[in-house]
Parts: structure tokens; C-alpha cells; sequence
């Protein structure tokens, strides 16, 4: 990202559209699956998240878009445990009436409360196969440890079992049943996601936390994806996107929050986002560049370039 | 910013394609030639001749102070050397035309290249070579002297439990420990302490019979893990190396100059084991046989439960964590958890062979130098890392050379063969004798840029992969 266009426009514009109109608008009896406050993270003197609220509603799909370095993954990062923020709360509800706190506890039982994700760049374990990837987060929930395994006992034998069934059939769910012995590293791009997203699956999530999960993959894909996502969502499980991919966003998301330098500058449905007028300047740079912003070709389907696109510009 | 980027290329796992089968012998020459003469061949002839001058060097005499150049000219020199280009040569045209010898080779093997077959399928495919190579094992010391015996225990058979256990920090979790001995030196003055009061100066109240150390070995070696591991498991790669190098220095420094352990003299006079159970008595005593089947039987039994270990949740948590610690932790892996686990598990391993070996033998604390520890990550190595059976032959190998190499050579010289062989092994065998499949697989796909084979380098780094 050229630093120019982070230095100019973004600090004149931001202000008047940043947060100060978001957070008050809080309603006390909302079910929330995660009610984020305050959020801010510094990395020296970078600011990578200032004062971000995110209110996620239990059994939504929320997209959280915004260009290039705008926060968005680092406030997964935040959410998953990857990172402490310096300032905020993270409160993650599994279920109604059930709330942990989520700041300062490791990742690994983050996502034994309930929180599952997948990554950028996808981070599958190379040389194990599909299933072994899917069973290490199944079994991440099972009981039986080291001297079970080596005693060889019922218990171990069942739930070992009960682990393979279980990834077989999140294997079938993202469309992946006939690779299941293929190593995980062989596998084409598109099925690596979808094998990214049935891992995490596999650790029995409540919140499921997507990062660009659509990058890379080609049209019939994306579809397939969205079908997925919309699937994913109907079993219970909320669902929070990162995604550049407009058409994508606006196809499956109910509401979308936009970042931008670490701020929040705009939250409502797609429709209502594409048209904020923040939104835009956020993306272009200025709001009277030419006329593309506007009713037939909005942000999105510049944001849907990705980020070389709108450098090129 | 590579943004467009996204879809990097999938690489195959077979290192590469077998070349099509040649129609005639003159196709097989003019393939053969051209494998020969090619860059890569002709650097392959380099490589070789150095080899051979290495060779040369090695066996030649030793240089004088008064010639320092002395040895390099008796070994260039001297009539000798045409056999080693020989060997170069003859190793040489081996590497080269390997590849075109592989397609018959591994005829057999091609399913395994295709679409990973089920771990739990593998499981009973080398059962049939096991039991051989324990038939093999149990009938072997009686075509042996007792010298050869006394050997197959302290130097083999010790050093395959060592490195069965070391294997479950290297080979499974992926984490380098140097000062692996350290347990072993535990399990040993552990021994010394509660069986005898004369062994070394401190002593328990009661002496017990050495089989009842075991187990107190066995936790002691693994409360040692855990404290060692408590802190510095949250160091990777290089650092964890040098912080258990330091620990393993500890140890032996401790040992050599605590006058509760009688210093450099060592322990004298450990009992011997003996089981005194239900109407049996049996005592070890000075024939090395019955120790050998002892061990062996440890062996196989260490064996079986970290084979199932291996195959359990717990071995693909150790797999995960050494393919992508990040993405270990956020699949719901206790990470420093189970990196402790294998601490412990494969220190107490070492602290068992600590007692068995105390109680066969008198030892000082020059047992427990680095030098045994580096051994030991050799063995690893050189057998295959994550390969139970790999790392129990590389223990016969390797101590088998020192072996057969203690009255050829000084006993100074030995490890430089030891460098030689592991070097050679490492550049045409690097997954070592006995590879593990997922090892192999993670070897192979490194090469390709995927992954981090090298679980004892540095955390994985592909934030500045595609995207």
C-alpha cells in the first residue's frame, strides 16, 4: 500500500466518520455472540486498532471489510487470542447467559470455549492428510491422553472412532469426501480452503471467524463458498468474514462492519455500507474522483480487485 | 504486495517423476551418459572426490608436529589413493544413475506416492518384518563373543532406548534437545542413591533392589523434564538446543564436583538387578546375555506404546505442532502442554535406561558428557527422525561402526568416521535409514517450498507467503 494515500485523505476524512456515532447505539438486550469494546493495539507506535467496537449478533453472518492494513485481520487476531490488545474488552458468549472474557487467554482455550478460525494464508498441517487435519481439531475435545493411548483402552478406542466419523462427515460437508486420505498439501487451492474451514469446524465452534476465505479461489468456487458459508450459518454457528469480495460479502453477510486505519467508519447492512459515503472515500481516496463511486458501480466492486487494483488506479 | 498472487503452485509429493522406461540398452546408455556428464552430474563427480580424499586423509597416518603437512602428503601422496578415487568414482556412477535404477526399485512403493493411505491402515504392514528383525535380535548374541555381547548392551542396546526416547522430542514434537543425557545421568545417580550406601557418598536409608528404582527413575527423570521444560518450552528451535545444552552441562558439571556423588570417581558397586518374586530368585550378574534380553524387551515394549502412542491423538497433536505451531494453537491444541509431555515422556525414558545402565556397570560422570548426548541426536538423525524402528537402527549402525572401528582406530579418531558417515548420510539420505512417512512427506514438500521439514529450525515464517 503506497503510504501517501494512508497519509492524506484517510486522516482528513476519517474523522468525521469515525466511531464516535457507532458505539452509543448499543441496545442492552441485543443477543450477542461477541460484544467487542474499546479495542485498541499498538505495535510500538503503530496503532493497528483504535478504540474498534464490534457487536455480533448470535447467529449472523457479519463481514468485516476495509482496505489493505485497515485492522481487520489483526482484530481476528485480537478475538482468537493471537494478540492482546493493549485496551478493551472481548466478551464471547458461547450460548445465552454465558459469558467469558476473552483478553488474555491463549488461543488454544479460546478455542475451547467456542472459537474456531481459519487464515489468510492458509495453514494447513502440509504432510498430514485431509482427515488427519480435520481429526486434530475434532479431537482437541476428547479425553483420553497418553496412557490411554498406550494402554489401548475402550475409551480411547471409542472416541477415536468417533473422531474419524465425525471428520468424515465435515469432510462430506465441505465437499471434500473423496480426498479424504490425500495429503492436505496436494490438495487444489480452493479445496485447501474449504479443508481449513472443516478443521476448524471440527473444534465444535459457536463463532466461527473467516479470513479472506474466498482469496484465490475462482467463481464456481465462490459460489460453492457462499453456498457453504449459508450452510455453516444454519446450523447454529455464528459466522464472522473477512472478505475483499464484494459480491460475496453482499450474497451471504447481514450486516457488514467497514475499518479503516484501525477504525470503525461504518456498520449497517451491505446495501447501506456501499453507499456510506465514508465507505467510499475510504476506498477511492477522494470522493469526487470521478464518478464510479456512485449508484451503478459502487465500492464494492473496486474492493472486489482487491488491493494491487485500486494501486493501479 | 502480491495481491494477485493467491494461488501458489501445488507441489507434487513425489520428489520426482520416474523417467519413462527406456526402450533398449542403447537408450539406457544414452540416458545413462547424459545423467553422467550433466552439471549436476559433474558436481556429484566433485562431491564424490572429495569424499574419497576425505577418506584418504582419514585412514592415512597421523601428521607430526615437526610435518604438519605430513598426513595431506602420505594420503594424496602415496600409492593408496587410486583406491579411494576408485571408491569415489564407483560412488559416484551409484548416485548418478540412481535415478534411473529407481523406477525398478520402487515398483513396489508407487502406491505410496499417490493419495496418503490411512494411518490406521499402515499399522500392521510391517508387523511381519518386525517379528523377523526380533527373531533376528534374540537369536543374534549367541553367534556373538562376550566382548561383542557386553557391547550390543551398554553401547547399543542403552544408546536405541536413549534415542527411542529422544525420538518422541525430535522425531514427534519436533523440538531439539542436546542435553538429553542429563536424564540419563538422573535415572543412573537416582539408581546409586537408593540401592547401595556405598556407591556414593549420599544414600538413602534403605537400599532397595534396583527394580524398584525404576519407577521412581521414571518420575524423577520426568519431574526433571517438566522443570526443565516448565520455562524454556516457550523457546523454539535454536534456543530451546542451547538452553538444554546448558541443562545437560549442568548436570555433569554437578555430578563431577558434588562430593555427594563422589565427583570424577564415579559410582562403584551399584547392585546388580535380581527379582526375588513368588518362589522366582534370578540375578544379573556378569554375563551381558541376560541384559540383553532385559533391554530387548524394554525396547520392544517402548516401542509398542509410543507406536500407539504415535498413532493416538496425542502423536497428531505433536505432528500438528511440529508442522505449524500457530495453527496448532488455534486448532485447540495445548501446545506448551503437550511440548512438555514429550518432554517428560521421553525423559523418562532416558532416566529408565539410567537405572539399567547403573545397575550393569560402574560409571562416572564422564559418561554424561555432551559427546553422549550429541550421540544420541545422531542416532536420531541417522535412523529417521519419528521412525521407532529407524532410530533403534541407527543405534545398531552407528555403534556397531564404533565397534568395529575400537581396535582399528584411536578411540580419539572415532567420531571423525562418525562425521564422515553422518555427512555422507545426510546429503543422499537426509529423511535418514529408516524414514518415518510423515517425515519423509514433510522433507519432501520443504523442498518444494511448502511447509518447514526442518521442525528444528525456527517458527514457521510464511506470513510472506501468498499474500
Amino acid at each position: 500500500m503506497s503510504k501517501h494515500r494512508a497519509a492524506g485523505p484517510g486522516r482528513a476524512v476519517l474523522v468525521p466518520g469515525g466511531p464516535g456515532g457507532e458505539s452509543p447505539a448499543g441496545d442492552p438486550g441485543a443477543d450477542l455472540v461477541v460484544d467487542a469494546r474499546d479495542l485498541t493495539l499498538r505495535f510500538g507506535g503503530v496503532t493497528s486498532l483504535d478504540g474498534v467496537t464490534l457487536r455480533h449478533h448470535r447467529g449472523e453472518i457479519l463481514a468485516v471489510i476495509g482496505p489493505n492494513g485497515a485492522g481487520k485481520t489483526s482484530l481476528f487476531n485480537c478475538l482468537t487470542g493471537a494478540y492482546k490488545p493493549q485496551q478493551g474488552s472481548v466478551a464471547f458468549s458461547p450460548e445465552p447467559g454465558r459469558s467469558h472474557s476473552i483478553v488474555g487467554k491463549t488461543p488454544h482455550s479460546i478455542t475451547k470455549l467456542g472459537v474456531a478460525r481459519t487464515f489468510q494464508n492458509i495453514r494447513l498441517f502440509p504432510a498430514l492428510s485431509a482427515l488427519e487435519n480435520v481429526q486434530i481439531g475434532v479431537e482437541m475435545r476428547q479425553r483420553y491422553g497418553s496412557i490411554g493411548a498406550i494402554l489401548g483402552t475402550p475409551r480411547m478406542r471409542r472416541e477415536e472412532r468417533s473422531g474419524v466419523e465425525k471428520s468424515i462427515e465435515l469432510l462430506e460437508l465441505v465437499g471434500l469426501r473423496h480426498r479424504v486420505h490425500e495429503l492436505s498439501a496436494s490438495l487444489p487451492y480452493g479445496e485447501q480452503r474449504r479443508l481449513e474451514i472443516a478443521r476448524a469446524l471440527g473444534t465444535g465452534p459457536k463463532l466461527l471467524l473467516l479470513d479472506e476465505p474466498a482469496a484465490g479461489t475462482n467463481p464456481s468456487e465462490k459460489l460453492e463458498l457462499a453456498e457453504l458459508i449459508r450452510t455453516i450459518a444454519g446450523t447454529g454457528v455464528s459466522v464472522l468474514l473477512i472478505e475483499h469480495d464484494m459480491r460475496l460479502v453482499m450474497s451471504v453477510a447481514a450486516n457488514v462492519t467497514v475499518l479503516n486505519f484501525g477504525r470503525v467508519i461504518a456498520h449497517g447492512t451491505p446495501a447501506e455500507v456501499q453507499r456510506d459515503p465514508a465507505v467510499v472515500e475510504a476506498y477511492l481516496g477522494t470522493q469526487d474522483d470521478d464518478s464510479v463511486g456512485e449508484s451503478d458501480a459502487p465500492a464494492g466492486d473496486l474492493v472486489g480487485n482487491g488491493g494491487t487494483g485500486r494501486d493501479q488506479h | 504486495m502480491s495481491t494477485t498472487s493467491a494461488t501458489p503452485a501445488t507441489p507434487s509429493v513425489a520428489p520426482t517423476p520416474p523417467p519413462s522406461q527406456p526402450g533398449g540398452a542403447a537408450a539406457l546408455g544414452r540416458a545413462a551418459a547424459a545423467a553422467l556428464f550433466s552439471l549436476a552430474g559433474l558436481r556429484q563427480l566433485g562431491v564424490c572426490v572429495l569424499i574419497g580424499l576425505t577418506l584418504a586423509l582419514m585412514t592415512g597416518p597421523n601428521g607430526k608436529a615437526a610435518e604438519p603437512l605430513g598426513a595431506v602428503r602420505h594420503a594424496i601422496l602415496a600409492p593408496r589413493i587410486v583406491t579411494y578415487l576408485i571408491i569415489a568414482a564407483v560412488l559416484w556412477l551409484l548416485i548418478a544413475l540412481w535415478p534411473l535404477a529407481r523406477p525398478l526399485w520402487s515398483m513396489g512403493q508407487a502406491a505410496a506416492r499417490g493419495p496418503v493411505t490411512a494411518v490406521a491402515q499402515q499399522r500392521f504392514a510391517p508387523l511381519g518384518l518386525n517379528l523377523a528383525l526380533l527373531i533376528v535380535a534374540i537369536i543374534m548374541p549367541m553367534f556373538f563373543s562376550n566382548a561383542a555381547v557386553t557391547w550390543m548392551v551398554d553401547g547399543v542396546g542403552i544408546y536405541a532406548l536413549l534415542a527411542l526416547g529422544l525420538n518422541v522430542v525430535i522425531g514427534y514434537a519436533g523440538m531439539l534437545d542436546l542435553g538429553y543425557i542429563a536424564f540419563f545421568a538422573i535415572g543412573a545417580y537416582t539408581t546409586a542413591y537408593f540401592t547401595s550406601k556405598t556407591a556414593i557418598s549420599a544414600h538413602f536409608p534403605v537400599s532397595l533392589n534396583p527394580f524398584f528404582v525404576f519407577p521412581i527413575a521414571f518420575v524423577l527423570a520426568a519431574v526433571a523434564g517438566v522443570l526443565l521444560g516448565a520455562p524454556t518450552l516457550r523457546l523454539r528451535g535454536d534456543y530451546l538446543a542451547i538452553v538444554t545444552l546448558g541443562f545437560g552441562e549442568i548436570i555433569q558439571l554437578i555430578a563431577n564436583n558434588s562430593h555427594w556423588t563422589n565427583g570424577p570417581r564415579g559410582a562403584f558397586g551399584v547392585p546388580h538387578l535380581s527379582i526375588h518374586l513368588l518362589g522366582i530368585n534370578y540375578s544379573w550378574k556378569l554375563d551381558p546375555k541376560p541384559y540383553y534380553y532385559l533391554l530387548l524387551a524394554i525396547i520392544v515394549l517402548v516401542m509398542i506404546a509410543f507406536g500407539r502412542l504415535e498413532r493416538s491423538r496425542i502423536g497428531r497433536a505433536w505432528a500438528a505442532i511440529r508442522e505449524d505451531e500457530i495453527a496448532a494453537e488455534a486448532t485447540g491444541v495445548p501446545t506448551l502442554r503437550l511440548k512438555l509431555l514429550a518432554f517428560a515422556i521421553g525423559a523418562s525414558v532416558s532416566g529408565f535406561a539410567g537405572v539399567l545402565f547403573a545397575s550393569k556397570q560402574f560409571f562416572n560422570p564422564q559418561i554424561f558428557s555432551l559427546q553422549a548426548s550429541f550421540l544420541v541426536v545422531t542416532i536420531v538423525i541417522f535412523g529417521g527422525m519419528g521412525n521407532r524402528l529407524g532410530v533403534v537402527v541407527g543405534s545398531v549402525v552407528l555403534q556397531g561402526l564404533a565397534f568395529y572401528l575400537r581396535d582399528k582406530v584411536p578411540a580419539t579418531d572415532r567420531f571423525i568416521y562418525f562425521g564422515a558417515v553422518v555427512i555422507v548420510m545426510m546429503i543422499f539420505r537426509p529423511q535418514g535409514i529408516v524414514p518415518s512417512r510423515r517425515r519423509k512427506r514433510e522433507i519432501s514438500l520443504a523442498e518444494h517450498g511448502v511447509g518447514h521439514a526442518d521442525s528444528l529450525g525456527s517458527a514457521p515464517t510464511s506470513e510472506s507467503g501468498a499474500r
